[in-house]
């Protein structure tokens, strides 16, 4: 296999864009993308889109042809692919980039995410989303997604002994390093007691727990390693790139609060890598619910099971700690658009690796992780990055 | 969900019919024609569960899909059913009383409606067992 790097990235600002379309917002992160790789559009060999849900959110499928001839490509031909694998769509498209380059059989990768989450209304969305999960047997039942998280919460809560005012720090620096992000969605930092003082939407979780519902697109290039001093001053080097599944119902895992695709995919990134976490200069998790990035922190091996509340409590995560989390600000504050989320997170890695991310820039930050989870755990992709 | 999928799905709603592989002995509610152990050498034969077992983990849902919306709050649990697999269901009781470890029995409810003229789906629900 031949070594990958990233070229090029851009992302749309995240948020309820009703003003702007489903194909407009991908075009302007392809743009992005390509104007800071330098690219033509005629350059590209592939796309690779990736996308929960246009069907029900904007009753729009066949989204790879869509988004080529949209980038102005149709009549190149390019070969464009839809990837789906609910919130981890876009993780799984950076994936199928780096494999298409990384085997030779392509030389210039757009790898993309895109979703349009706010033309539905909340009820709708909702109902598209618990379709991330087992529809049969865990939607019927009246299952949602935050409810399915919830779950995990008690049993975790239960098991580990986590407070209450610990699963709200996670929000509260989620929301101090989005208000840091000029694309995030919420830029308004948060204290405990609003997180406490959010309404249930499902016990333990509150409203300022959950990621929100969200528009946006990202798109990033990938290219050969040695082409890509062509393009970029500093190309970001894809050291590892991992995926990994697991039971499509949460009722059916080993463990419930231990999201076992997370520890497979995870594992196989730091052999790919081979690195350990020491190496890690920051981490984007997929916080989906504040509890879903203490089990992420936790089953990527960053610390013992239990412990990653108090971690959080500490400081640990945070932008001066050992080890930053969602320096981006996560799902949580930057905004969840889900299949563009995958392509978000190494947007912001590629910005931290290459010292362009401003107020929230980590201090000489060589190697980044991001980690993208479906579902409830039954998808799971993990990047390493290293400039 | 569609009328078709949940017609065809009938049996194992109202009467917990999943089944078992005898070659390993593992029982599967949801129903599996494929066991994961034993893979091609498994032999899969229908089971009728008790339907009773222990809450593994709740939560109470207060913001729920449009089906679901006009009952909440409720309370949903993944229940571990005594001969062993784990599956996702609504516990009729107060929000304040479910509880991990609590014992549960089923009863057979109205789960949801498509609409108000629409079709009603019948299913397993899990009452307190005390
Ligand atoms: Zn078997």
């Amino acid at each position: 296999m031949r070594p990958v790097a990233v070229i090029g990235a851009g992302c749309t600002t995240f948020g309820e864009k009703w003003n702007t379309s489903f194909r407009n917002l991908f075009v302007e992160a392809g743009m992005l993308a390509l104007e800071d790789a330098n690219l033509s559009g005629e350059q590209i060999d592939a796309m690779y889109v990736g996308n929960m849900s246009a069907g029900r959110f904007v009753e729009q499928e066949h989204i790879g042809a869509l988004i080529a001839d949209y980038s102005g490509l149709a009549s190149h031909h390019i070969p464009s692919t839809r990837v789906e694998a609910a919130c981890a769509s876009g993780g799984l498209s950076f994936r199928q980039a780096v494999i298409a380059v990384a085997s030779g059989m392509e030389d210039i990768v757009v790898a993309a995410g895109v979703e349009k989450m706010t033309d539905v209304a909340t009820g709708a969305s909702v109902d598209t989303l618990a379709g991330a999960a087992d529809r049969e047997w865990e939607g019927f039942a009246g299952a949602t997604f935050p409810g399915l998280y919830a779950m995990i919460a008690t049993n975790y809560t239960h098991r580990y002994g986590l407070t209450r005012e610990q699963l709200a720090q996670v929000a509260v620096k989620n929301h101090f390093n989005g208000a840091r992000n000029p694309i995030a969605q919420f830029q308004q930092e948060i204290t405990i007691d609003t997180v406490m003082k959010s309404s249930l939407v499902a016990d333990p979780l509150r409203l300022f727990d959950c990621s929100p519902i969200t528009d946006g697109a990202a798109a990033v290039i990938v290219a050969p390693l040695d082409r890509a001093r062509e393009f970029t001053d500093t190309p970001i080097k894809v050291i590892a790139s991992a995926q990994a599944s697991d039971t499509i119902a949460l009722h059916d895992r080993r463990d419930i609060s231990t999201l076992d695709a997370t520890v497979a995919a995870g594992k196989r990134a730091f052999e790919m890598a081979k690195l350990t976490h020491k190496d890690i200069d920051m981490v984007e998790v997929h916080d989906c619910f504040t509890i879903a990035e203490l089990c992420a922190i936790e089953d990527l091996g960053f610390c013992p099971k239990g412990q990653a509340g108090k971690l959080t409590a500490e400081g640990v995560t945070a932008l001066d700690g050992d080890l930053p989390v969602n320096t981006s600000g996560g799902l949580k504050a930057c905004g969840h658009p889900v299949g563009a989320t995958g392509i978000k997170q190494v947007f912001e890695i590629v910005q931290q690796l290459r010292g362009e991310a401003g107020r929230r820039q980590i201090d000489g930050a060589r190697i980044g992780m991001t980690h993208n989870v479906g579902g409830t755990g039954a998808t799971v992709a993990v990047h390493i990055l290293e400039v | 969900m569609s009328v078709a999928r949940f017609w065809r799905k009938i049996p194992q709603r109202y009467n917990l019919v999943g089944t078992q592989c005898t070659t390993c002995g593992s029982y599967f509610f949801p129903p599996r024609t494929f066991c994961p152990e034993c893979r091609r050498a498994g032999v899969i034969v229908e089971h009728r569960f008790k339907g009773t077992g222990e809450v593994v983990t709740h939560t109470v849902v207060r913001s729920a899909s449009e089906q679901f919306e006009q009952m909440t709050p409720y309370v949903l649990a993944i229940v571990q059913l005594d001969e062993g697999p784990r599956v996702t269901g609504q516990v009729v009781c107060a929000p304040e009383e479910v509880k991990i470890g609590m014992r549960v029995k089923p009863v057979f409810r109205r789960i949801s409606t498509d609409g108000e003229s629409g079709v009603i789906y019948y299913g397993t629900k899990y009452i307190p067992d005390e």
